[in-house]
């Protein structure tokens, strides 16, 4: 009958696969710090040997003949014929990048196979034929007699919004060779439609001299991901140049797969058995609880009432507990973000020659999904800060009297209610000096005296300022704090720094233990009832009406401690009807958001209460000022503000 | 498959509503529940004809009242004022109508297109016309009724065309 359409199933074996890919990468990992577990390698076998199988199934061919040869090499260790070495772990490392830049062409319907799978996989073979090979792919691709390079690079139109600047990237090519450079403006909008803070040009950009692959691609590491990227080798008269070039051969793929393939992502949700399980028990008391409240509707007596409270008690624990059961589910472990740091803190610092070691610590404390999904850029920005910035050199560590490795600690613990994750290295710690040097460079301040420690620590978080050119000479490439910091905010968590001179540096993030849920403030206004997120408000004040100020164009400030706030009526915002009160009839909540604070002027407070996150966009659209809704205990429907938001409108306002 | 066939898996049943002393038809299958008119929550920024968002069992719905959709004149809400929920294109919404009145089975053949002209609802929002015994049924294109863009543009339209009328 039917034909079992097997793309049903393809989520799950790219899930899988994944989660393999993971597993094996992990266990290479562990294999170059030298442990010699046996266990090690049959996990390696069995993830690769399970790729291998579903591509099969699937049909990814491509897939399968690549996993295979892998699983060749693999088979030839396992059962002792070779030992396994450094270059075999670099080699299967790479094999596992490559694996998941095919799985992702392969869930984007594009052919999974290109040059560089190809020439890794003729690598492997001829590996497991008992050949010595060094390692292959793109970073000896550059053989002598290059003549130069094409990059085009195009922007995403966020990446100055993640502290990059082209024209030191440029500036940094320039430095390898002669550069030429042709930028494409054609997506330039009218000066009045641009956003000053969007990229808008591509270039073409040519590269001459026999540089190294390797160089070119350090140039735009930071920018990886964040932009189209194609390095092609230049054709010169030299035979050396061979015909397998790969055409785009940036190391995670291109973007748009990676777009295509992340979505999906976000859907699906793999949840333990044992999670499941409880769920099934509970909902099994709750039907109990249910069926013994109704026998008592038949008739309800003095002595059957004691029974009917009981009955009642237990159902509204049976509730609670369900609901956080359901909660339950969305929790992740953190390990799902750590994961992907042995690797990178392993390449990082190979590339730039220190000594880390990774000390993981609380991976199995859990965060939301939601939060987890958002929380992982921001992290590897401050590892790779840490790492690029933060770690003195081998040799500067040894005249310090220090331990030649440095240790990079990523914890998560919980505190109260909240999750804090710590980034912190043991390095040099903040270079004071030149961070006031750098921010008076930039104008962010005149003077550096009477500045404590922590308003310097402070400063790296100013837009603007980029902490790689201050703290060490290393190069240009700093990733703005201010991105970092603006990211955690967004998450309705903060970012803290703590910093000791030849001691090291602690990043300290906390987090909410979710965003589906949030204690809040219901206030009502001529009638309607909004609710105030609690972590965004400073106080709530009443004021007089000869303390506040109004200023032209219609703006009112009032004092709060020593400064001057505007107030936001949400009578007005909102566009409510009915009678408005006046400033001294109501009350002024301080709310914070996105650093900048103003006063929200409300009717009256209602109190205070747990609020279940629902979504305006899932049937409606959008409103701006409003970041979702919830449903009050009488089953209506009230709206929650968004603080961030409306702080954005009022700068809008100032500024227009 | 024959022309009868064909025929028969052409007939729709579509809910009909009172609207102004007319009769429209919504495709039963866009349908989720009819439910008495509760108070909605109403929302900031929205068209004069989205009303508010109601509570459906936990999800965020938004209302919108189908007369002053069509620009008619608004009328009290009485006990026979429904809301009917609808899906389209896996959201949901409520419309707001007048009263809910029977089922009915339409055939392809027999939905003829609108006139433009003679109706108090723009012929943008309906697929057709078609007759019931004595009765004229015009049947509502539910998926133009509240699309994002649609609300959008309405919105962009609005203090233009308040603009307009200060000057003049």
């Amino acid at each position: 009958m039917a034909k079992v359409d097997l793309a049903q199933f393809h989520r799950a074996f790219f899930d899988e696969s994944n989660e393999g890919l993971a597993a094996m990468e992990a266990a290479l990992l562990a294999l170059d710090a030298g442990s010699d577990d046996g266990e090690l390698i049959h996990t390696i076998f069995r993830a690769a040997h399970s790729i291998k199988g579903g591509a099969a199934t699937f049909g990814f061919a491509d897939v399968a003949a690549f996993t295979h040869v892998a699983e060749s090499l693999l088979e030839e260790v396992r059962s002792g014929r070779r030992a396994i070495d450094a270059a075999a772990v670099e080699l299967l490392l790479r094999s596992v990048d490559v694996v998941r830049v095919m799985l992702e062409r392969s869930a984007a319907g594009i052919a999974a196979a290109d040059a560089e799978s190809e020439a890794l996989r003729s690598a492997l073979a001829a590996m497991v034929g008992g050949a010595v090979v060094a390692t292959v792919g793109p970073a000896s691709a550059a053989v002598a007699g290059v003549a130069g390079w094409d990059v085009t690079f195009r922007p995403f139109d966020y990446l100055l919004k993640t502290g990059n600047e082209p024209l030191r990237m440029f500036r940094e090519l320039t430095a390898l060779g002669r550069l030429e450079t042709l930028a494409n403006l054609d997506a330039l909008p009218s000066l009045v439609a641009m956003d000053a803070e969007s990229a808008y040009t591509s270039w073409q950009l040519t590269l001459h001299g026999d540089i190294p692959r390797a160089k070119v691609d350090a140039v735009f590491d930071w920018v990886d991901g964040d932009c189209e990227l194609a390095v092609t080798e230049r054709k010169s008269a030299s035979p050396a140049v061979s015909s397998t070039t790969p055409a785009a051969a940036t190391p995670n793929g291109p973007r748009a797969v990676r777009e295509v393939a992340a979505n999906p992502d976000a859907q699906s949700i793999r949840v333990g058995t044992e999670k499941i399980d409880l769920l099934i028990n509970m909902v099994g008391e709750l039907v109990i609880t249910q069926s013994m409240l109704s026998q008592f509707a038949d008739g309800v007596d003095a002595a059957g009432l004691e029974q009917f409270r009981a009955g009642l008690a237990m159902l509204a624990r049976n509730t609670r507990e369900l609901q956080e059961s359901v909660m339950g589910i969305r929790m992740l472990p953190i390990s799902h973000v750590f994961n992907r740091f042995p690797r990178l803190v392993r390449d990082l610092s190979q590339k730039l020659d220190k000594k880390v070691s990774l000390d993981l610590r609380g991976e199995t404390t859990e965060l939301d999904k939601s939060v987890l999904e958002k929380i992982g850029d921001p992290l590897v920005h401050l590892v790779r800060n840490a790492i690029d910035h933060g770690f003195e050199s081998t040799a500067r560590r040894r005249e310090a009297g220090k331990n030649e490795t440095g240790t990079l600690r990523l914890e998560a613990f919980h505190r109260g209610g909240s999750i804090v994750v710590e980034v912190a290295d043991d390095g040099a710690g903040l270079n004071r000096e030149a961070i006031i040097g750098k921010a008076i460079e930039r104008g962010l301040l005149s003077s550096g005296d009477g500045l404590s420690d922590d308003d310097v620590a402070e400063l790296i978080f100013a837009p603007g300022f980029s902490t790689a050119a201050a703290t060490t000479d290393l190069s240009g490439r700093g990733v703005g704090m201010d991105v970092v910091r603006r990211n955690v905010n967004d998450l309705g968590g903060s970012v803290a720094i703590r910093s000791v001179t030849g001691k090291g540096t602690t990043f300290t993030i906390t987090l909410p233990l979710t965003l589906a849920i949030i204690d809040g403030l219901t206030a009502s206004v001529a009638g309607e009832t909004y609710i105030v997120p609690l972590v965004s408000i400073i106080e709530s004040v009443q004021i007089q009406a000869d303390g506040v100020k109004s200023v032209a164009g219609g703006g009112e400030l009032f004092r709060f401690r020593d400064a001057w706030l505007p107030i936001v009526r949400i009578a007005d915002a909102f566009g409510c009807a009915g009678s408005r009160r006046g400033i001294g009839e109501g009350i002024v909540i301080v709310v914070e958001g996105e650093g900048a604070r103003l006063g929200l002027f409300v009717d009256e407070l209602i109190g205070q209460q747990q609020a279940v996150v629902k979504s305006l966009e899932a049937n409606y659209r959008r409103v701006s000022g409003i970041s979702g809704a919830t449903i009050l205990a009488d089953g209506a429907v009230a709206l929650i503000v968004d603080i961030a938001g409306l702080v954005r409108q009022q700068s809008r306002r100032k500024a227009a | 498959m024959n022309d009868a066939a064909n025929q028969a898996m052409d007939a729709t049943q579509y809910l009909t509503v009172n609207l102004a002393n007319e009769e429209y038809g919504v495709d039963i299958l866009a349908v989720r529940e009819i439910r008495g008119w509760t108070p909605v929550t109403r929302i900031p920024q929205a068209p004069s004809y989205v009303l508010g968002v109601l509570n459906l069992r936990g999800a965020i719905v938004p209302v919108l009242d189908l007369r002053l959709r069509f620009g008619l004149v608004r009328e009290e809400y009485t006990a026979t004022t429904v809301t009917v929920i609808v899906a389209v294109a896996g959201r949901n919404f409520g419309v707001v109508v007048d009263a809910v009145s029977d089922v009915v089975d339409v055939e392809a053949a027999a939905v003829r297109p609108v006139p433009d002209m003679g109706t108090a609802v723009d012929t943008e929002y309906l697929k057709g016309l078609t007759s019931v015994g004595e009765r004229m049924v015009l049947l509502l294109d539910v998926d133009r009724l509240l699309q994002p863009q649609d609300a959008q543009m309405l919105e962009a339209a609005l203090p233009a065309a308040a603009d307009v009328k200060a000057v003049a």
